[in-house]
């Protein structure tokens, strides 16, 4: 800011007008970085904030072929529609269920697998151990649905063939064919491809500890265990604060991807949430404004949340995320 | 003398730890690798064998067949150059965006700091949601054009954030002096902070194209019924999905899902995976020193 304020100081000869230089003339000044920033400013505009405009249909019949303004407005039918829907609470404890299960396994095994591998001596295992547990991630969600069915197949699956050959079942077990499976299914999945990644952030705060402290506690006879407990979570816990808080931001907004890809017609009322809803009725069956509502609800549930992880987090660490 | 022994001499319980730490690790690395060991041995067995199943990670009649049979379908050699194309195209896209608002909002004395921040970063909150994106992009006559792959997702509040961020941490001076030398915004630009910016750029290059190489469903919702503009992990996905069953509605009369199910199931599918997966699997390591250090700084800023 110092620069910032000598430098205008010395554009500006004291006998002009005190007043600061109208927008216009900075903008001049300014056009080459005005030029850099507008147009990439203007395609967020259109394509982040025009859809916002869209939200309108919500409350309208949508027609194709009419503007905005030739729509036959309907209030808050298509809500009381949604909300006396019994398909819309099916959808939405899927929704909730998945979300909830995706934030308390996807948060903790992750800062756990960062804990453990910290604790490895050799560094090439380490290392090894590292590298392994990104390649999951870079991996699309359409190859991991494809692994994930093939490694559950009844006929030769992975996971049957050894839970066989351990005698814990003596016949294949359906897991792609039977509802109650499939939130399992999907956590896991997302377990399978995420631990390693997720663990990145912990890992470099682990890294970042006074090393002197784990000496200390080394010299006073404390365990892997007892130090781990006393020093390294202690460590890192704002880090897990504040990516707890963004996770329950995003809470219910979990897409749709895996389950689209998991799911099948067998296992539709434990695989539908949400974003998928919204696109099969509509998009699939052409119910615009009906599916905008259904948007809607979701964003606006996701802001809620956000505000309230935020207002929490502040109250208790003084700062904000936002 | 019991204090520093102790020091030096592992006790029982920390070398149990060990051995269950080192276990585990063991575990997860053949959780992790297991599958994609076992995809490229079915991708590589005979494919009438492969019905007989108990295939681990060996091939067992080796053959490079099911790789000479899917490059014979049109899809997947139009989805491999869509796909390459949407890459370098969307990388580059993204590359541009992300230095110039990164660099313009670096920028103390820029009048339009403060708007341009907070207009980019509320677009990490909220959204307009799927169906008013759909109307939009089909009122903008994109369906069915190979931009729908590049411009609506060009800019990414968090990239600009993070190349900010970046930006921030380089010496002030080297701005001023050129500014000294008569140098305009873009030559600082181009000529100072882009060259600076390398290690940045190579985490941000990695996000995007993974991110461009990986997306299926922008074809499925927009090209769906463009074959010229389909992309591999699409073709991917109609073929896996089609053992299945379900999809139906989309399958048309002779599309590839169809003749591949008619070929052999298994072992094609596999191969299709490998070649949708691999080179992503062959740069990534790489470029893995650059990625840990770019997931860390976006996470501690944002």
């Amino acid at each position: 800011m110092k620069a910032v304020t000598e430098r205008e100081g010395s554009v500006q000869p004291a006998t002009r007008k005190k007043k600061k230089k109208g927008f216009w003339a900075t903008f001049k000044e300014q056009k080459i970085l005005y030029g850099m920033s507008l147009p990439f400013i203007i395609v967020v505009f259109i394509f982040s904030y025009l859809p916002i405009w869209g939200w309108l249909m919500a409350f309208q019949s949508y027609r194709p072929g009419r503007s905005v303004f030739e729509q036959k407005w309907v209030g808050f039918d298509h809500f009381v529609a949604l909300f006396t829907d019994e398909k819309f609470y099916l959808v939405l404890r899927n929704t909730l269920a998945m979300s909830f299960m995706g934030l308390i396994v996807g948060f903790t095994i992750p800062i756990l697998f960062a804990v453990l591998l910290n604790e490895l001596r050799g560094s090439v295992f380490k290392r090894t151990v590292q590298t392994i547990s990104y390649l999951p991630h870079f991996v699309s969600w359409v190859v991991v649905a494809g692994i994930v069915t093939k490694m559950l197949s009844v006929d030769g699956g992975a996971v049957n063939q050894l839970l066989l050959w351990l005698g814990i079942i003596d016949q294949p077990i359906q897991f792609m064919a039977q509802g109650s499976w499939f939130w399992y299914i999907v956590t896991g999945s997302d377990l399978w491809k995420e631990m390693g990644w997720n663990a990145i952030i912990y890992l470099a705060a682990i890294s970042g500890i006074d090393q002197e402290q784990f000496e200390a506690a080394k010299v006073d006879g404390a365990s892997r265990i007892r130090q781990i407990w006393h020093i390294t979570i202690p460590s890192i816990a704002p880090t897990i604060a504040i990516l707890l808080i963004m996770s329950i931001g995003h809470l219910i907004s979990i897409g749709f991807e895996k389950q689209f890809l998991l799911g099948n017609p067998l296992v539709v009322d434990y695989s539908q949430v949400l974003d998928l809803y919204a696109l099969n009725y509509g998009l699939g069956m052409g119910r615009f404004s009906f599916g905008t509502a259904i948007g809607m609800f979701n964003s606006i549930v996701s802001i809620i949340l956000l505000l309230i992880a935020n207002g929490v987090f502040k109250k208790f660490t003084k700062q904000s995320i936002m | 003398m019991a204090r520093t022994k102790a020091a030096f001499k592992p006790s029982l319980s920390d070398r149990v730890f060990d051995i269950v730490n080192y276990t585990f690790m063991t575990l997860v690395m053949i959780v992790t690798l297991y599958p994609f060991l076992n995809v490229l041995a079915i991708s590589l067995n005979d494919s009438v064998d492969t019905v007989r199943g108990g295939i681990t990670i060996w091939p067992r009649q080796f053959t490079f067949e099911n790789y000479v049979q899917i490059f014979q379908y049109e899809g997947l050699l139009t989805g491999a150059k869509i796909t390459v194309l949407r890459t370098l195209a969307g990388t580059l896209l993204g590359l541009l965006s992300g230095t110039m608002l990164g660099y313009v909002l670096s920028r103390v004395d820029f009048q339009g700091r403060k708007f341009m921040s907070t207009f980019l970063a509320l677009t990490m909150y909220f959204s307009g949601g799927m169906i008013p994106v759909f109307i939009l992009i089909r009122d903008l006559n994109m369906m069915n054009t190979f931009l729908v792959y590049i411009i609506p997702g060009m800019v990414s509040a968090f990239n600009v954030f993070v190349i900010r961020s970046f930006i921030d941490g380089l010496p002030y001076s080297l701005q001023e002096s050129a500014k000294l030398d008569g140098a305009n915004d873009f030559t600082i630009y181009y000529r100072i902070i882009l060259p600076l910016c390398k290690p940045v750029l190579a985490t941000i290059a990695l996000f995007l194209a993974v991110g461009q190489w990986n997306s299926w469903f922008d074809t499925y919702l927009y090209n769906g019924s463009a074959p010229h503009l389909t992309t591999l992990q699409f073709e991917l996905m109609k073929v896996l999905q089609s053992t299945q069953g379900q999809q139906s509605g989309m399958m048309t009369g002779q599309n590839m899902a169809e003749i591949v199910k008619q070929v052999s199931p298994e072992s094609i599918k596999m191969a299709i995976t490998i070649v949708v997966t691999v080179p992503i699997l062959i740069v990534y390591p790489f470029l893995q020193r650059y990625f840990v250090k770019g997931m860390t700084l976006g996470a501690v800023k944002s």
